[in-house]
């Protein structure tokens, strides 16, 4: 009977997958259940009482989540921005036969490393040196450059500055890792094709390096969007807590950590998440129809 | 298929109860006793001093009560992070302690509801009832319950660096209402070019200060968000001029109890503060090059004052309703925040200003030329403290179930509108009214 069972064809790819689902159904599917029950509801110590869409009514007229919104948004857009070209182009140098490898491979350890450390010790050193004072080290340095002190994270600006110096200096490495992996599936004959017709290496990145990493550019996409609109740690540590001047630094997660864990407001909370998990998932869908993530592969 | 349906729904289930099960129980039961007949209680707090306190406290109870001795094991947990973890121990009835200091900025969240998760410490309080200052009780009750015991009155006093005041002629004692102080702080700033006091976009608490001294509340009678009342227009732009004038300036770190505006009032870039009493543990504790240069004053106060001051900040002791050991906590902790031999350690150890009143007067404990604190400041603390003894008033609107939203507000947008960005008084508390009424349903 059991080996029926463990031998049959049909069950086998079940059965393997079952510890994955069951985690999925533990942790995920009934957390988000609930969390769509919580939304309707007021929580209370052992109390929660039915009130309908009274959280969302509230959350769309609270001019704060949308500032939260705004901020974790403007965050997203500009990590791509940054976060794609920038690693894209040491990937293709770090692949290229510049420079010695001995040096390449400390180059890209270097690079590594900081995704490796903690956000907690990464935001605290990043708040010294964005503080205040003239002696800190970016006010040195906007001091060499004939200006400042700047009060780096008073200003919504300056402050966004330094959140995502703090995300290029921690996922770069992280990228460019991806796309140096993506560039050494692509086959050398096309680059060997592409020289004998008198390719530049400038057009060979355009038209053989950037077409073949697709892939994994959606890839990183994907995962940035995510990334960018759940960020919480970085600001929640730059800012020594997750009340930042007027607001600035305040992410969607944040505000859900406000006002479920700091305000105990736990129904509100959920509405937030709810929303957030949309509005994530409107947009990967979106932009993973629109790259043609979903259609069979055209061999 | 169905079989393979039944296994895993069986199995989906059987975790599903296995980790719900895992989640239960710790609720009550029965007290827990040691070997040797002591108690253990935990207790979590956000500051070193008060665990140092409690440590001392609970050396006296095991004297005094040799049948009821306590083994008292404090955690100490960074402010933000000591709250959260209540709130979750609390949500989810899992890993609470014994007692447990809550701020009272943060109270609030935690008598919510009809059933809050704290014991009532009525009874535990009544036999020093009397002595102790009605107000601050208040602060931590709730439809005539004691949720938590008070650690100081926190009166709002001043604290002037007299070495720099002298040094651009101006005589402290002179100051006695915001146009004195005003006036004093604008001839010290164009005097010397460095700021005066301070206009905190971090700490809501002088605007607190002068609507209730001018009689006003951030709450209406029924317990509902006043924000721009006229009063409170009238503090706070009563502060903004000052500012304008020079006076008042924005502070590093946003407040005065901030690590980076030590350093910066320790190098003399400010010269006066108006802060609650507590305060004279952070000059001794972060401020040592300050010793013996500053001087203790009332707070300054306007023209036809309703009172002259009133108590700020604030820690309020509780105990969790789910303790095995609620009786035994309740008992330590009134006789450890309330009783006359824990008022006179609040003094001598934490330099606060003690609830219980009948410390204030006895001058062989106020004035102990050993004490660290009478020998760090020029005046003693309780001189001025007895001087406005009887004005003291109490600001209810601390203890409205709201006010933690209402800070948060104040401390993030509303009081950096104003200070930093110009923003007009009006204007603002306008705009904090309306997002106040919205966020709270009102």
């Amino acid at each position: 009977m059991l080996k029926q069972i463990l031998y049959s064809k049909r069950l086998a790819p079940y059965i393997f997958i079952l510890p994955f689902l069951i985690t999925l159904a533990v942790f995920w599917v009934v957390p988000l259940g609930r969390s769509f029950v919580m939304s309707t509801q007021e929580v209370l110590y052992g109390q929660a009482t039915f009130i309908g869409l009274d959280n969302y009514e509230r959350l769309w007229r609270d001019s704060i989540f949308w500032k939260a919104l705004y901020n974790s948004i403007r965050y997203m857009v500009l990590t791509i921005v940054l976060l794609v070209p920038i690693p894209l182009v040491l990937a293709a140098i770090v692949n290229s036969r510049i420079g010695s490898p001995r040096l390449k491979g400390f180059f890209k350890a270097s690079m590594f490393v900081p995704a490796l450390t903690s956000v907690v010790v990464a935001g605290i050193v990043f708040r010294l040196i964005f503080a205040e004072s003239g002696s800190a080290m970016m006010n040195q340095v906007a001091d060499f450059f004939g200006f400042g002190p700047v009060r780096w994270l008073r200003e919504d600006l300056t402050g966004l500055t330094a959140l995502l110096a703090l995300a290029l200096w921690r996922w770069a490495g992280v990228n460019m890792m991806y796309f140096i992996a993506g560039m050494q599936a692509i086959p050398s004959e096309y680059y060997e094709a592409a020289a004998m017709d008198g390719a530049s290496k400038f057009r060979q990145f355009i038209h053989i390096t950037v077409p073949n990493l697709k892939p994994t550019i959606v890839y990183v996409v994907t995962i940035s969007v995510y990334g960018g609109l759940a960020m919480f740690l970085e600001s929640f540590m730059l800012y020594a807590g997750n009340n930042s001047p007027n607001n600035q630094g305040l992410t969607v997660v944040g505000y859900l950590y406000r006002k479920g864990i700091e305000e105990n407001n736990l129904g509100f909370a959920s509405a937030v998440g709810v929303v957030l998990l949309v509005i994530v998932m409107a947009i990967n869908i979106t932009y993973l129809l629109a790259s043609g993530t979903f259609k069979k592969e055209e061999v | 298929m169905s079989k393979l349906r039944t296994m895993v729904s069986g199995l989906v289930a059987a975790v599903t109860v296995t980790a719900l099960a895992a989640c239960g129980g710790g609720q009550g039961g029965e007290p827990t006793t040691n070997a040797d007949g002591s108690t253990t209680l935990n207790m979590w707090t956000f500051a070193d001093v008060h665990a140092a306190y409690y440590e001392e406290m609970a050396a006296q109870w095991n004297k005094a009560n040799p049948d009821k001795e306590i083994k008292l094991e404090v955690t100490v947990y960074p402010y933000d992070d000591m709250h959260n973890k209540l709130q979750l121990a609390f949500n989810s009835g899992e890993g609470l302690p014994d007692l447990v200091d809550i701020e009272v900025n943060k109270f609030a969240n935690f008598v919510r509801g009809s059933t809050p998760p704290l014991m009532d410490l009525t009874d535990a309080a009544a036999p020093y009832k009397d002595d102790v200052v009605q107000a601050r009780l208040d602060l931590y009750s709730k439809e005539g319950r004691v949720y938590g015991l008070p650690t100081h009155v926190g009166a709002f006093v001043a604290f002037y660096n007299t070495e720099l005041l002298e040094g651009a002629g101006i005589d402290y004692t002179t100051i006695e209402t915001w146009d004195d102080f005003k006036e004093a702080g604008t001839t010290y700033s164009s005097a010397t070019g460095k700021a005066f006091g301070v206009a905190s976009t971090g700490v809501n608490f002088v605007e607190p200060l002068v609507t209730a001294q001018l009689g006003g509340q951030f709450f209406d009678d029924e317990g509902k968000v006043q924000v721009n009342s006229p009063e409170a227009v009238e503090a706070i732009s009563m502060i903004k001029e000052m500012q304008d004038a020079g006076a008042v300036s924005t502070i590093p770190g946003g407040s005065p109890d901030t690590e980076e505006a030590y350093g910066a009032i320790n190098n003399g870039d400010y010269a006066a503060i108006v802060y609650p009493a507590w305060y004279t543990s952070r000059y001794v504790d972060y401020m040592p090059d300050l010793a013996g240069k500053v001087a203790i004053a009332p707070a300054p106060v306007p023209e036809d004052a309703e009172f002259k001051t009133i108590g700020g900040g604030g820690t309020g002791a509780a105990v969790p309703l789910a303790s095995p050991n609620k009786e035994l906590a309740a008992e330590w902790v009134a006789f450890a925040k309330l009783s006359p031999e824990a008022n006179v350690a609040v003094w001598e150890v934490l330099g606060f200003d003690p609830v219980n009143m009948s410390v204030w007067e006895d001058e062989e404990i106020t004035k102990n030329p050993e004490n660290k604190f009478n020998k760090y400041f020029q005046t003693n603390l309780f001189d001025v403290l007895n001087d406005v003894k009887d004005d003291i008033g109490h600001f209810e609107s601390f203890s409205n179930p709201n006010w933690p939203t209402l800070d948060n507000t104040f401390t993030t947008v509303t009081l950096n509108e104003i200070y930093e960005n110009d923003v007009p008084v009006q204007e603002a508390l306008d705009k904090a009214q309306s997002d106040l009424q919205n966020e709270l349903g009102e």
